[in-house]
């Protein structure tokens, strides 16, 4: 793979009213994997079921009912692993993490504490061109989804559906690498780009189908750099959790919040409690969790129902021949191939739907640079004005190539380009038949641009003999000239044939 | 490792057993009695032993990735003490 080389960025420093501080940042990423039924069950991963239709008897913890597991969500945690450059583990093992709540019927949500599947990888985090953070994986284990409980339907009740109840999550788990709120938002965007491309996450925040527990002490500059050289925690300060957040910029903010808070009780001379504490948007603030007394004592022991998870390298193997070209190695390929920015080369493989219809552009229309102004500047911001995605693109990679491939050919100037695009995008049809029934070819046919030219100067002595003076009023001639021939004439001519005009 | 009144009735809540306060002795010794037992087990030099999962040798059963149960949110729901509109209801779960 060709690498991109990068520096990795400043940590973000916090000004206390005493000394300066810096932020310590770990993740752990619960990813729902694009499965159609469970981990261990044939019920629906569905979204959006009918409270309690999408439970099988072993989610509901039936007595006797046994897991059985879904081999497609073992090799989408592979898979995952495999993006992730990770250490697949050809024997992982499942155990139980005991804990009582109502939407944890079994009593225990089966994990893999002992023996994940997925051991260390890594994670390039990029933060502006030639600006990047890399972050350690330390593991990714599967694990069952909890079910849903709602507290606000009835005043002295709690109700909950089973429905998410053992659906397959891969628990991706960070070093604490990261060194500040946007690092932490752009790790988990990251993350999803690297899921979406795999497909073995949908990466839909807003369902909870990808959430993040974050991790956050605070420490003195230097502190961190001593942590890193020996791996000794106790270089770092004690950290809290901040569970559940399922949104880029909350995350941000509560990590803001979280760490301001740390940072005014160490200043004043206290300890910070090693805690699970939720984000509450409203109020913009982190509240302590421990209303369940003891709840950290998980109990964790191996599941008797299930035999160790073994694999082949064979089909390990065959899981990495099939991986698509991952984000990085895209964006390395665009910036090596087409000459692209890497900013530009960024913003194209953001998505891969992003990037194959750009892919599509410029292996009809050729030029890569020009292919990616139009796709990024004209398209993208035409579909953003109307809050469209790509996949809702009315202009086809073959229509964008057409008037792409009518600038190249000096058929239409760039200024007819963007009216062309405009009537593509809104009306549809072939670029070049348009150009030609509706008259927008450019003129390259001196003879007529010349008349033109000659009738301007002939109808403007006063500004003739002032552009005589002062050569940049030739600017006003070539602009009459453009607008007489609507814009149509070639304007690299024109400019040409008005300097040489004026100085005769 | 000896086990007091106190820690029995820990595990005892973590499992949601209620165990009433006269009956924590007997239990503690009880818990003692199996640690005792697992600690002769100790005694047994296991270096280099991978441990035993299964005495049969089989591997981990597999599903392929199908829907063929649930839609059946009446079963689900039949042993319940309380549902309402498909949901299990439970008394309030937080404050």
């Amino acid at each position: 793979m060709l690498d991109l080389s990068f520096e990795p960025p400043k940590p973000k420093v916090i000004a206390g009213a005493k000394y300066d501080w810096e932020l310590v940042i770990g993740m752990e990423v619960h990813a729902q994997v694009a499965s159609q039924a469970k981990l261990f069950s044939g019920a629906s991963t569905q979204f959006g079921a009918e409270p309690n239709a999408n439970v099988a008897f072993v989610d509901a913890a039936m007595p006797g009912m046994l897991p059985v597991i879904n081999e497609y969500c073992v090799e989408q945690a592979v898979r995952t692993g495999l993006g992730l450059k990770a250490q697949i583990n050809l024997k992982s093992a499942f155990d139980r993490k005991n804990y009582f709540y109502p939407d944890l019927p079994q009593g225990y949500q089966i994990s893999q504490l002992y023996e994940p599947i997925v051991g260390e990888g890594e994670v390039i985090v990029d933060m502006e061109p030639g600006v990047a953070r890399l972050v350690r994986i330390e593991r990714i284990h599967i694990e069952q989804d909890a079910g849903k409980s709602i507290h606000d339907m009835d005043p002295a009740m709690s109700f909950v559906d089973l429905n998410r109840t053992g659906v397959a999550l891969m628990e991706i788990v960070s070093r604490p690498d990261i060194r500040g709120p946007e690092e932490a938002a752009a790790y988990v965007t990251k993350l999803r780009q690297i899921l979406r491309y795999l497909g073995t996450c949908d990466g839909n925040m807003q369902n909870g189908n990808l959430r993040a527990d974050v991790n956050v002490s605070v420490c003195r500059p230097g502190q961190y750099e001593k942590y890193q050289e020996t791996q000794d925690f106790s270089h770092l300060g004690t950290r809290c959790e901040i569970k559940n957040m399922n949104s880029m910029r909350f995350i941000q903010l509560a990590i803001d919040y979280e760490a301001r808070r740390q940072i005014a009780i160490l200043e004043s001379g206290g300890t910070v409690d090693q805690e699970t504490r939720l984000y509450d948007a409203d109020k913009n603030e982190t509240r302590s969790m421990r209303s369940k007394e003891e709840a950290h004592d998980y109990r964790y022991f191996p599941d008797p129902d299930l035999l160790p998870l073994e694999i082949e390298q064979a089909w390990v193997d065959d899981i990495a021949a099939s991986l698509p070209e991952l984000p990085d190695e895209k964006k390395a390929r665009f910036v090596k191939d087409f000459g692209l920015s890497e900013y530009d080369a960024n913003v194209l493989t953001a998505d891969t739907q992003n990037a194959s219809y750009f892919e599509a552009v410029v292996a009809d229309a050729g030029d890569g640079k020009l292919s990616a102004n139009w796709v990024i500047n004209e398209l993208f911001g035409r579909l953003k004005k109307e809050d469209h995605d790509i996949t809702e693109s009315p202009v086809t990679p073959a229509q964008l190539a057409g008037i792409i491939k009518l600038i190249k050919s000096d058929a239409i100037s760039g200024k007819i380009a963007k009216d062309l695009f405009e009537i593509v995008y809104t009306e549809g049809g072939d670029p070049e038949a348009i150009v030609e029934e509706r008259g927008m070819k450019q003129v390259t046919d001196t003879g007529a641009i010349e008349a033109a030219v000659d009738e301007i100067i002939a109808a403007n002595p006063a500004q003739v003999e002032k552009a005589k003076q002062n050569p940049k009023l030739a600017g006003w001639f070539v602009g009459q000239v453009m607008k007489a021939t609507g814009g149509k004439a070639n304007p690299k001519a024109v400019n040409e044939l008005v300097a040489r005009k004026l100085a005769e | 490792m000896s086990i007091d009144k106190q820690t029995a009735a820990r595990v005892a809540k973590l499992a949601r057993i209620k165990v009433e306060d006269d009956a924590l002795p007997a239990l503690a010794e009880e818990f003692n009695n199996i640690l005792g037992f697992i600690e002769q087990l100790q005694e047994v030099d296991v270096d280099g032993v991978e441990p035993m999962v299964s005495v049969t040798p089989m591997r981990l059963k597999r599903r392929v990735d199908g829907v063929t149960d649930g839609n059946q949110q009446d079963k689900v729901l039949k042993n319940a003490p309380d549902a309402r509109e498909g949901f299990f209801a439970v008394p309030k779960v937080v404050e």
